[in-house]
């Protein structure tokens, strides 16, 4: 419809709206009341969260033989489940430390919703590895603590170094996110006229006034924080990949899945924060704020990260033939037109397929269909995730010890549960904390920095 | 207001471009002790208020590298000397493989310590109070507007000069901001008894709940069910075989690898009186005997042998290895309790190997010398 003028630089934001118009927009979901529709919403996601619930109570009382993990299967869903979390979780922090260190200005209107999706995707992904140990309380274990078996844990293994990386990812995102609110909640104290809201406000917001000497150290640790979480969020993924490529397993001992992982991590981080957002900016008149170049700019990304990921399954089977090892070149085969065939499938036809789509720009610039082929997305990476766990296990060296692993109904409420417990989250986020960033917002408005000087 | 305190005058500008000139301008006068007040950060303001850069590099750089240091001494100190398991034969300072956590810990550490240095020394965290809050002034920048303030404790500055400077440069809405001495300090709170008892508390709960969690709940229903499970142990019953034993009896006429038949079973008395100890206590005997005794004795009998089990009740804690009877008796009669186990202690004829089990005597022989030197050990 309308062309874009190239020879200036589109604005992030549109419209020009007043400073003091993005306040109110943004604190207005948490100035009013929840409506009828954030209960149905909560009821929901309360109740697949309650089923998911339910099925962990019964798995802890009889025990985990209530799931599909068989004998050579030995790490099913949950294992599968982890994976797919941590891999949302990886958008948020990209978004917030790589763009900003890459002065990509339009992250600023998504980056804190990104953050806090990071967050409780890591939340819900933390579940899992506690969970598939069967009894999720011996866990404390698994820190170097001094005991009395006067033994340590192995550092050498990469289920060791997939704790330390997951909890340090948690932390420093919830660091990250929290230094970013600062600044927000101190535009709140100074709006609300509640008495205990402004209690808690003050608190949070540290005596934050705004003060350019403030700000200085600010921005300093913001860069500094994100000069950190790059490198960090590129580590958690690849690790989670040592988990899987340090073992002997043929289909899982390749030195290309540290970058797969991490490509496969921000294209399904990136297709959730856009599936969400699209009902953000809707709910809450976002639309400015979350422009559709922004969306556009996340389906890009989609497709480059689609196109990587799509990469990686044609170099597996290639490198699998090249390097003549038979059982190797028996998974791939395996894979593609064994028992799983129908998962693979899934998986390459939703990974590679429908993203290339975005190639055309009425495809990355239409909502509806962007929604749909970011929700395939995931599909199929969660597909991709069961696909490397189960057909190698099931299918390793030994062809005696072959079995088929199917889920039980006990794993698919646990699936379930985590969907639920993950939207909870997200849900209360949306109307307790401004899900926008209000002062990085004001900062890229058209007009809001000075006219003369460099920037 | 007479009985309050002036803190300086503020003024309020509408654009980015009239508060960086203003704050350029007030820099210029010599003015030290103010500061611009703005709702986001206004690029090139830190030049214009001629500001140091921020020296909070500094806090990441040392912070990690302590983070960094303390991760490879650990790792280095628990897997070298501490506790040696070879895994995977990998040497026990296995560099590589150290490399994720040691990457981990230096990030967390910077991450952490980078904050809360930020938020301890230039926030002033805990204090939380200052003569800004609740001004209009405050809730103005807060949102759409920019402000200066001209602080009184500024050598330059006078009530008179204060109000012609700000009126100088353009600024609307100038007023002074006084406070309460009692109500609003601005000094560092972080050793306050407030503050640290919070500390303390905060501290108890999380240690406490450590405690409880890893030294009590561990051993309440349900939690210490492990011991409970529906499979087939080796001495249930089972219905599935006609003699009705869940273990199964070797094939007749086999014998299973490396097995000697035990000649002296229930028969301790020949045992001590036949079997004799063919090692000698040298050093490196004593040595595999310590770490063997250390694996399998020590738990129930204690590290020296005093019976002071490390089971806390699961198990009854057995007598004292020093006792006149046990240090009467002959190594082929301490080998029997070994090879045979002695009313509730098991056998560790399956975990230990003949040699092993001599020279585990060695070492037991070491620890009751210990505590029963003769005389003529002085020398
Ligand atoms: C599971 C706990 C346990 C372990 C492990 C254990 N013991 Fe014992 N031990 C006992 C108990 C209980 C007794 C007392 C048995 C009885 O009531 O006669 C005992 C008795 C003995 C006695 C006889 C003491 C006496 O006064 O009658 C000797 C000697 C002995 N143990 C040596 C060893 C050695 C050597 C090892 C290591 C190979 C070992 N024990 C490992 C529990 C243990």
């Amino acid at each position: 419809m309308n062309e874009i003028d190239y020879t200036r630089e589109i604005p992030v934001i549109e419209g020009r709206p007043a400073l003091r118009e993005i306040d109110d927009l943004i604190a207005k979901p948490l100035e009013t009341k929840p409506d009828k529709k954030y209960y149905l919403a909560l009821a929901v996601t309360l109740t697949m969260t309650g089923i998911g619930a339910i099925a962990l109570l019964l798995s802890f009382y009889y025990g985990t033989g209530l799931w599909g993990n068989n004998n050579p299967v030995g790490w099913g869903l949950p294992i599968v489940n982890f994976v797919f979390w941590v891999g949302i979780g990886h958008a948020g922090t990209l978004i917030s430390a790589i763009l900003f260190l890459l002065r990509q200005r339009w992250r600023n209107g998504i980056a804190r919703f990104a953050e806090g999706m990071t967050i409780f995707a890591v939340m819900t992904a933390g579940i899992f590895p506690l969970i598939h140990v069967g009894r999720p309380w011996l866990a404390g274990y698994l820190f170097p603590y001094p005991n009395q078996h006067s033994l340590w844990v192995n550092f050498t293994s990469p289920l060791l170094w997939d704790v330390f990386a997951v909890s340090t990812y948690f932390t420093v995102s919830f660091i990250f996110w929290y230094v970013g609110l600062i600044p927000d909640f101190a535009t709140l104290r100074d709006r609300t006229s509640n008495k205990i809201k402004k209690l808690i406000y003050s608190v949070t917001s540290l005596g934050w006034r705004h003060s350019n000497r403030h700000w200085q150290h600010y921005e300093m640790v913001y860069l500094i924080l994100a000069g950190f979480a790059t490198p960090l969020v590129l580590s958690v993924h690849t690790i989670v990949s040592f988990d899987f490529a340090v073992s002997i397993m043929p289909g899982w001992h390749t030195t290309i899945f540290p970058p797969y992982f991490v490509a496969g991590a921000v294209f399904s981080g990136f297709a959730m924060v856009q599936n969400v957002l699209i009902f953000i900016r809707k709910i809450f008149n976002y639309e400015h704020i979350i422009t559709l170049n922004t969306l556009e700019r996340m389906n890009k990304i989609i497709l480059l990260t689609g196109s990587m990921v799509g990469y990686a399954y044609a170099m597996e089977f290639f490198i699998a033939w090249y390097s003549g090892v038979q059982p190797e070149q028996f998974t791939f085969i395996n894979r593609a037109f064994g028992p799983y065939a129908w998962a693979y499938w899934i998986m390459v036809s939703c990974n590679v397929i429908f993203p290339q789509l975005f190639w055309v720009k009425k495809i990355r610039r239409s909502i509806p269909i962007m929604f749909v082929i970011a929700v395939l997305v995931n599909v199929g990476m969660w597909f991709e995730r069961f696909v490397i766990t189960v057909t190698s296990l099931s299918r390793d060296y030994l062809p005696s010890s072959w079995a088929y692993y199917a889920p039980t109904l006990v794993d698919g409420a646990i699936l379930l549960g985590s969907f639920g417990f993950f939207f909870t989250w997200l849900l209360l986020f949306t109307k307790t904390l401004p899900v926008v960033s209000i002062a990085e917002v004001k900062a890229v408005v058209e007009g809001s920095q000075p006219s003369h000087g460099d920037h | 207001m007479s009985d309050k305190i002036l803190y300086g005058y503020t003024g309020i500008f509408d654009t980015p471009d009239e508060i960086i000139l203003a704050a350029n301008k007030v820099a210029e006068d010599g003015y030290k002790k103010f500061d611009v007040n703005t709702p986001y950060p206004v690029h090139g303001m830190d030049n214009a208020m001629k500001l140091p850069v921020s020296k909070l590099g500094y806090a990441a750089l040392i912070f990690g590298l302590t983070g960094t240091i303390s991760a490879v001494t650990l790792m280095y100190f628990l897997s070298v000397f501490d506790y040696p398991i070879v895994i995977g034969g990998k040497p026990f300072f296995a560099f590589p493989a150290f490399v994720p956590i040691i990457f981990e810990v230096t990030v967390l550490a910077a991450s952490i310590a980078t904050v809360v240095t930020m938020i301890a020394l230039f926030f002033k965290f805990p204090n939380i109070s200052h003569p800004l809050h609740d001004t209009e002034y405050m809730k103005k920048v807060s949102s759409n507007k920019y402000g200066i303030l001209l602080q009184a404790d500024d050598l330059k500055f006078t009530e008179e000069s204060a109000k012609e400077l700000l009126a100088k440069l353009g600024a609307k809405d100038i007023t002074a901001i006084y406070y309460d001495q009692a109500e609003i300090s601005t000094e560092h709170k972080i050793f306050e008894p407030k503050f640290i008892s919070l500390l303390i508390i905060i501290a108890v709960v999380v240690s406490g709940s450590t405690y409880f969690a890893l030294n009590k709940l561990m051993f309440m229903v349900p939690f210490n069910w492990m011991m409970e499970q529906s499979k087939i142990i080796p001495q249930d019953n089972n219905s599935f075989f006609s003699d009705g034993k869940a273990m199964r009896t070797p094939i007749e006429g086999t014998v299973a690898r490396g097995n000697m038949p035990y000649q002296f079973k229930g028969d301790p008395e020949s045992a001590g009186k036949y079997l004799k100890n063919t090692l000698l206590p040298t050093e490196k005997n004593l040595d595999l005997g310590k770490k063997k005794y250390d694996i399998y004795c020590s738990p129930c009998h204690g590290y020296y042998g005093e019976g002071d089990s490390r089971l806390r009740g699961q198990f009854p804690n057995p007598p004292s290895l020093h006792s006149e009877k046990v240090r009467t008796w002959t190594d082929g009669r301490l080998y029997h309790v070994i090879t045979e186990g002695q009313n509730i202690m098991p056998s560790y004829a399956s975990q230990m190997t003949r040699k092993e089990r001599w020279a585990t005597i060695l070492y037991l022989r070491v620890l009751q010398r210990s505590l029963n030197a003769k005389e003529s050990d002085l020398e």
